[in-house]
């Protein structure tokens, strides 16, 4: 079958929860999630095409909260999924722990790597990685920053995790 | 009470902060509209040649595709070179999108598909084929230098090499020590994160609001209007959020001209963006060439700099930077000869990619006052104290100001310069070799003309307007900052407006003039504010503010007031309330000033301290540890100040490292077009680099006595890894970038 044809073809039926709304759809097959949020039917562009190759990270969002590229997931392969992106996370007057400490240490300039740092890191503290320094560098590898805020992202991530571990240890405490 | 002192120079958070943590901010390709199409370019596969034949057939059958566009069907457009001129345009001939069948680089647009949704225009543009008649590529500066030429129009009169001075042959040949190296640099790419797009939204009157990536709204206003022949009114072009750039979006880009043109055709929405591999066929920093020839005497004093650099541009352009001429004016030298030359390449014209020049120039300078050191057996840091100079040798100008002496001291403090040992190889720890490395760095502090409206509100509100744009600067906060300092307020009461032409007009955003620039007009501003509060405060009955001054001025608690006596004074609602005024607006303006500019000339200046650790056995770098010191004047706010330098040393070591558009020269084809084969700094890549800001009192640079950020911390940056890993190995590398194949190459015992 040729492409022109393919594309003749009936769309696919998924459904998808993206953060917490569970969204029927029909879709092409070769739509990727990435383009699926950015596109018009659902608007949810604060995740960001940085090179649509899984090669920056800029897409990153949370499946069932593992991280991935959004990019490098075709959106039908994802039926049944909880899909968490950014505007998930926190809005402007609400943000989530490690949205407020990327605002408190500066941890980006441009903002366009932000929201796949963000998803990122989330996900980091959630595996229970990145308890070092070193650690936190080698694990958000996958997120490119050109702005170039990488030690202001590391501080913002470390200072989430000293929080959670001193929460962790009051609560031990009690 | 409020303290106002506590606005200016606090590391306050960006006030666009929590739009950008959120993804609520919306960046140039994220602005939808009903109906809207989605365009796609396809790209040129030679480097040189015309098109022999162009089939779209196929593209045009494929379902959900409108149209392909082409050189034979485009629309017809401007044709005079000044149509295509934007205001940062270069000698030459500016490249118009499928003007022709003429190929003149490597990834060059030469056709357009439009189609009802992304996939469709993308897919299709699969299936064009085109038949070449290809010629050869020249993409080698190393092979095309031999002919090189000196620019017949200069891009700028100061980017012009300076006049001799002394006799640098003479000298040379009479000092006892000497070093003439060659150093070569291959190309870079910007790469901004947000790839480069444009949202067309029409409205039903036909007119446009253009969503643009572009470091200057009213550039890309100026020349769509020029170039489709529309009046001003007819167009807006917003870029309220730009996803870093760097330079690359000074000139406006060819998606630019696709969405407005498919727009206007087809009268519909268009969304234009393009893909990561088209970004590498954009605007580059040029691969370029250079000769140093520096020669000292047996105290370490400079008798003899000699620069000589070749860059490339296109066949269509000449770029010109200004690289040789930091070379006569960082140190005293009474010696001097510099020269610049262009060679033309088969490639799209280079552009500004931070510190343009500057981060060139010394690398080799740099690199060479360090061979030079070591020529002479003389601690580098040592040689350049020695060669310090308080004013512009190449111009025979005043400086504003010059605090490098302190980036020196400071910086070296900081970095514990005093335990190093000279000798290259003699700092191993374990299985790493350790290098200590440092270098100079200078920038220009200018300031271009610019316009901003304030506006206050009596109960404090104020509101900040100008076309200024923020790539990820931090231009919106330090606005706020400046406001709300000079208003008497807090920073949350301010809202900044920028990012759109029908703004009040200013300059592209670029050279790190903004904050001066943009900042000094805000002041202005406020200061018309102050100036029509006070005419209407005088005029009231019983004023208490009869026969004061404005200087004597200050706005504290919603009240005009003596600043030496708040007790005198008036609320600013009853100034406006009894003239029925709901907010009073002040119109600033600046203009750079001629008449001091006989006299001074002004400098950011840095000293940058490196730490390599190299494997021993595997070649690996490390840059473990960066001092970065700078001074710049005052600073406004020093949380984002200290993000604009991180960002400067991060793309410096991606330029000593990493960083090369790797070309085919026999296709001369670009081979690394993306993300995993051209290597920009990861995470992983950067170790604790330190900020440091010295005092630096200066009250000519800018009325704000601010003197900009965005490019020092790059500047010598490369030269300081280079200087490093001469220290930790002995080998002394001048082809940049360092890569790990030439470091294991130069390991002892190889
Ligand atoms: S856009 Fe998905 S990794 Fe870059
Ligand atoms: S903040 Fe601009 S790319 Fe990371």
């Amino acid at each position: 079958m040729d492409i022109a044809t393919a594309h003749a073809q009936p769309k696919t039926r998924v459904a998808l929860t993206i953060n917490g709304h569970r969204h029927d759809l029909e879709i092409h097959p070769w739509v990727t999630l990435l383009d699926l949020l950015r596109g018009p039917s659902l608007q949810l562009s604060g995740t960001k095409k940085g090179c649509d190759h899984g090669q920056c990270g800029a897409c990153t969002v949370l499946i069932d909260g593992e991280r991935i590229n959004s990019c490098l997931k075709l959106a039908v392969t994802l039926d049944g999924t909880n899909v968490t992106t950014i505007e998930g996370l926190g809005t402007p007057d609400d943000m989530h722990p490690v949205q407020k400490a990327f605002v408190e240490h500066d941890a980006y300039q441009c903002g366009y790597c932000t929201p796949g740092q963000v998803c990122s890191a989330v996900a980091l503290l959630r595996e229970g990685h990145g308890r070092s320094r070193e650690e936190i560098r080698e694990m958000m590898s996958g997120n490119l920053c050109r702005c170039g805020a990488y030690t202001n992202i590391a501080d913002a991530i470390q200072d989430v995790m000293d929080q959670e571990v001193k929460v962790g240890m009051r609560e031990a405490a009690e | 009470m409020l303290n106002e002192k506590n606005v200016f120079g606090s590391p306050l958070p960006r006030i666009d902060g929590p739009l950008k943590v959120t993804g609520t901010a919306p960046y140039a390709a994220e602005y939808h509209d009903p109906g809207m199409l989605f365009g796609h370019a396809f790209y040129a596969t030679v480097a040189s040649g015309r098109i022999a034949s162009i089939d779209t057939s196929k593209a045009e059958a494929y379902p959900g595709v409108v149209k392909v566009y082409t050189h034979k069907n485009r629309p017809a457009l401007a044709s005079s070179d000044d149509a295509w001129k934007d205001e940062v345009a270069l000698p030459g001939h500016p490249f118009r999108p499928l003007e022709n069948d003429r190929i003149l680089y490597d990834g060059q647009p030469i056709a357009l598909v439009i189609a009802e949704t992304f996939e469709a225009a993308r897919d299709a543009a699969d299936l064009i084929r085109v038949d070449y008649a290809a010629d050869a590529p020249h993409t080698d500066i190393e092979v095309e230098q031999a002919k090189s030429y000196v620019p017949p129009e200069p891009r700028k009169e100061d980017f012009l090499p300076t006049d001799p001075r002394g006799d640098a042959e003479a000298a040379y040949d009479a000092a006892p020590f000497k070093i003439d190296a060659e150093y070569v640099q291959e190309g870079e790419h910007h790469n901004p994160m947000e790839l480069f797009g444009t949202s067309v939204i029409r409205s039903e009157d036909g007119t446009l609001t253009v969503y643009d990536k572009t470091q200057g709204s009213q550039n890309s206003h100026d020349l769509v209007c020029g170039v489709f022949g529309l009046k001003p009114e007819q167009v807006r072009v917003v870029n309220a959020y730009v996803g870093g750039a760097f330079g690359s979006g000074l000139r406006p880009k060819h998606q630019l001209i696709f969405a407005v043109m498919a727009s206007l055709d087809l009268k519909r929405s268009v969304r234009v963006e393009m893909s990561r591999r088209e970004m590498f066929y954009l605007t580059w920093r040029p691969a370029t060439v250079q000769r140093m020839q520096v020669a000292a005497d047996a105290d370490g004093r400079l008798m003899s700099v000699r620069h000589h650099a070749v860059q490339a541009t296109s066949l269509y352009e000449d770029y010109q930077e200004n690289v040789v001429n930091w070379s006569g004016l960082t140190y005293k030298c009474d010696n001097v000869r510099l020269s610049y030359e262009l060679a033309k390449t088969t490639m799209s014209t280079p552009g500004d990619m931070r510190a343009p020049g500057a981060a060139t120039g010394f690398l080799a300078l740099e690199s060479a006052i360090d061979e030079l050191a070591y020529e002479v057996g003389m601690d580098p840091l040592e040689l350049r104290g020695k060669n310090f100079v308080t004013y512009d040798q190449n111009d025979d100008l005043q400086l504003t100001s010059k605090a490098l002496d302190l980036c020196y001291r400071e910086g070296a403090e900081r970095f514990g310069w005093d335990k190093r040992s000279h000798e290259p190889g003699s700092m191993r720890d374990g299985q790493d070799l350790v290098g200590w490395g440092v270098a100079t760095g200078v920038w220009e502090a200018t300031l271009s003309p610019a316009e901003a409206k304030v506006r206050l509100f009596p109960d404090g509100k104020i509101t900040v307007s100008a076309a200024a744009s923020d790539i990820g600067t931090g231009t919106y906060t330090i606005l706020a900052q400046i406001a709300a300092q000079n208003l008497g307020q807090t920073i949350d009461r301010v809202s900044v407006l920028i990012g759109d032409s029908s703004l009040p007009k200013t300059a592209v955003e670029g050279g790190s003039w903004t904050a001066a620039s943009s900042g000094s007009a805000v002041q202005a501003g406020c200061l018309e504010i102050k100036k029509t509060l006070l005419s209407l405060a005088q005029k009231m009955d019983n004023s208490p503010l009869k026969g004061a001054a404005v200087e004597d001025l200050a706005i504290r608690d919603n009240r005009l007031v003596l600043d030496r006596n708040d007790q005198l004074g008036l609320a600013i609602a009853d100034i406006l309330g009894s003239n029925e005024m709901s907010s009073v607006e002040g119109h600033g303006k600046v203009e750079p000033d001629q008449e001091q500019a006989k006299k001074y000339i002004s400098y950011t200046h840095s000293a940058v301290f490196v730490e390599v650790r190299i494997d021993a056995e595997l070649g690996v770098p490390r840059v473990t540890r960066v001092v970065s010191a700078i001074a710049a004047g005052k600073i406004i706010n020093p949380k984002t100040a200290r993000s604009q330098i991180l960002g400067g040393v991060v793309m410096g070591l991606g330029m000593a490292l990493h960083e090369e558009g790797m070309i085919d020269h026999r296709t001369g084809r670009i081979m690394n077009h993306n993300l995993a084969e051209y290597h920009v700094p990861a995470h992983a890549d950067i170790h604790d680099i330190d900020v440091i800001f010295v005092e630096e009192e200066d009250d000519k640079a800018s009325p704000i006595g601010v003197k900009g950020l965005g490019e020092i911390g790059i500047v010598g940056v490369g030269a300081a890894v280079a200087n490093a890993i001469f220290h930790a190995t002995g080998t002394r590398h001048r082809h940049f970038p360092i890569t790990i194949d030439k470091i294991m190459e130069g390991l002892p015992g190889q």
